[in-house]
């Protein structure tokens, strides 16, 4: 038998590595409560706030599809950042070091399978949200919308690879870290308001996220009227900048990557559990 | 290097650094591996043999590219292992005692599977391999369960199909059959003792606490300490450096102190002493026989019992007691040293 090629290697990995997350979702039943009823939960204490001060019916719509989000968000924090914490614990880090594969093929099989099992928890959220409080959409264009929702993930998830990088040296301070991250983001992405209240600068300071860019072009896309007064910047800039991000994202995820192997595997901290 | 050679390290060292205590503050360097040369040729069952902290698990990291080595070099498949571990990568695999890789939620062919992807497997001939290795490993009926509803033992006949599924050139055993019992034990042994013997192209670097694990598997051992390698030959040769020394077993009632009993009696030249249901084991290995009778009246005086004597042939144990000065023996027992005592 001849030996399977660099790239044989690369992608059956992806394969692999996403397939615990693809399946563990369909065999792990209680997300359905936890990760659609929770954060329906969460989204209806925003629907009535803004109900009661008697908001636009937009605004519903901007809180739904932000909803919808948190998992991507949260996905990524703590199956992404923190995950070779987690890999390490269990001993499965070793074994994807002294496997012929590069860890970036297993950031990738992560994200891959992170991605697939987090849009089924985004669909489901973003459906009940829909039904439930009646929200109207107009969507204005459908393959942009698409090509926001895309740019959105891959720039997310090359940000979740570029955490997970740079967490590889630590233990539990990694977890740490994706606490530290959570709630602010929720903030200055705008998960639940349209992020240019925030004003153009902290706005612009937040774009770095590609979350917030994504929530502005999408709620663009979905509710133009109401989005024309409280946009950020143009869909077509919000566009090139998510592509900008995801290339500059993956290609900082994959140095860091070498890199902090590296110095792991120097300072021998690649394998140490219990950190 | 020669290509005959699966391994080869010279001069390998590794110097961790820890951080001392805030008063003082800086650094203090731990030296795990100390300027260690091994060749270890394709087709030998070779076994490391250690107490805790001796740089077993070091060599191996270093030796399977989790960890870079601070000084020397090392070679695993010809190929040097700091230069180019990608490289190395393809031409090994390794397995732990006690490891819980693997997800919960897969199905222990799933994660078989999973694993062989990493190693770009084709799907036919991954699915082949599991069923073939599960069945040797008695495991095949537990094919289709998630493997959180494994058992210790089943789970590390897991990880062992794991380790061999690839077909690697050279295999890591650290310690493979750690907790498990004596029938899973047995099994294990005998798949590699066997998958070794029928394949001359293939090597396993193997540590174990259990010496007669390394004295039925193995073709050659070295026994380290401190990151030295005090010693490297066959279990036989190593046998016969003690065989002008005789060596003796005792059992008596519980003795106190029993270090300070023995440690300066003539003729002594290595004991060891562990706790069992209450007696005292002791271990000793002499110069010759006239040296028994003071350990007798010792036992005597300090209100002991002699509850049995055994004279016995020289262990692979004995060999670790002589050279290193205790026992590999979890817990319980520690070793005296009488001086001028081998080492």
């Amino acid at each position: 038998m001849s030996s399977p090629t660099r790239w044989e290697i690369f992608w059956r990995t992806v394969m692999g590595r996403a397939y615990p997350r693809v399946v563990g979702m369909q065999r792990e039943r209680s997300w359905l409560f936890f990760d659609t009823v929770l954060p329906l939960l969460q989204v209806s204490a925003f629907v009535f706030i803004y109900r009661a001060i008697q908001a636009p019916p937009e605004f519903t719509g901007f809180v739904v599809l932000g909803g919808a989000m948190t998992a991507y968000w949260l996905n990524v924090l703590w199956s992404m950042a923190s995950q070779f914490y987690w890999e390490k614990e269990t001993g499965n880090l070793e074994l994807y070091i002294i496997a012929p594969t590069s860890l970036m093929a297993i950031l990738l099989g992560m994200a891959i399978g992170g991605m697939v099992a987090t849009t089924v928890r985004a669909l489901a959220v973003i459906t009940l949200g829909l039904l439930i409080f009646r929200v109207e959409v107009s969507i204005v264009n459908v393959p942009q919308l698409l090509g926001v929702f895309l740019l959105t993930l891959l720039a997310l998830y090359g940000l979740g690879m570029l955490f997970s990088s740079l967490f590889l040296l630590y233990g539990r301070q990694a977890q740490h870290l994706s606490n530290l991250l959570q709630e602010p983001v929720f903030l200055v992405s705008g998960f639940y308001f349209p992020v240019r209240a925030l004003g153009f600068i902290a706005a612009l300071g937040a774009s770095v996220i590609p979350i917030t860019l994504g929530l502005d072009a999408m709620r663009q896309l979905l509710f133009p009227t109401m989005m024309a007064q409280f946009r950020f910047v143009d869909v077509r800039i919000e566009l090139g900048a998510l592509a900008v991000l995801s290339i500059g994202f993956l290609w900082l995820a994959k140095r860091a990557l070498s890199y902090m192997e590296d110095l792991s595997r120097r300072e021998g901290r690649l394998t140490i559990r219990g950190q | 290097m020669s290509t005959e050679l699966a391994m080869k390290t010279e001069q390998l060292s590794r110097v961790y650094k820890a951080k001392k205590r805030k008063a003082r503050g800086g650094e203090r360097e731990i030296i795990a591996l100390d300027r260690v040369d091994l060749e270890i040729p394709t087709g030998e069952l070779f076994g490391l043999l250690g107490p805790n902290g001796a740089g077993k698990t070091t060599l191996i990291k270093i030796l399977t590219t989790l960890l870079a080595p601070t000084g020397g070099r090392a070679w695993v498949a010809g190929v040097d292992v700091a230069q180019n571990p990608r490289e190395v990568r393809r031409h090994i695999n390794m397995v732990s005692g006690g490891e819980s890789s693997g997800y919960g939620l897969l199905t222990v062919e799933e994660n078989l599977w999973m694993f062989t992807q990493f190693y770009g497997i084709d799907g036919e001939t991954a699915r082949r391999r599991i069923r073939e290795l599960l069945e040797i490993v008695g495991l095949a009926d537990r094919a289709k369960t998630k493997i959180f509803h494994l058992s210790t033992g089943m789970r590390q006949k897991m990880n062992f199909v794991r380790g061999f599924l690839t077909n690697p050139e050279i295999l890591f055993l650290d310690e493979p059959t750690l907790g498990l019992d004596v029938q899973t034990s047995h099994t294990l042994r005998g798949f590699i003792k066997d998958w070794v013997g029928k394949r001359a192209d293939k090597t396993v670097l193997l540590t174990t606490h259990y010496m007669y694990e390394a004295e039925e598997l193995c073709d050659r051992v070295a026994i380290i300490h401190d990151g030295h390698i005090l010693a490297c030959d066959t279990p036989g040769n190593l046998k016969k450096h003690l065989q002008r020394g005789v060596v003796f077993r005792l059992r008596v009632t519980a003795i106190a102190n029993p270090e300070r009993l023995f440690q300066h009696l003539r003729g002594v030249q290595r004991f060891s002493h562990v706790e069992v249901n209450g007696y005292t084991e002791l271990d000793f290995i002499l110069e010759d026989e006239n040296a028994l009778p003071p350990i007798l009246t010792a036992i005597q005086d300090s209100h002991g019992e002699l509850i049995s004597l055994e004279k016995r042939d020289p262990t692979l144990e004995d060999v670790f007691i002589s050279m290193v000065g205790r026992g590999l023996g979890e817990g319980g027992g520690s070793a005296g040293t009488t001086e001028g005592a081998p080492r």
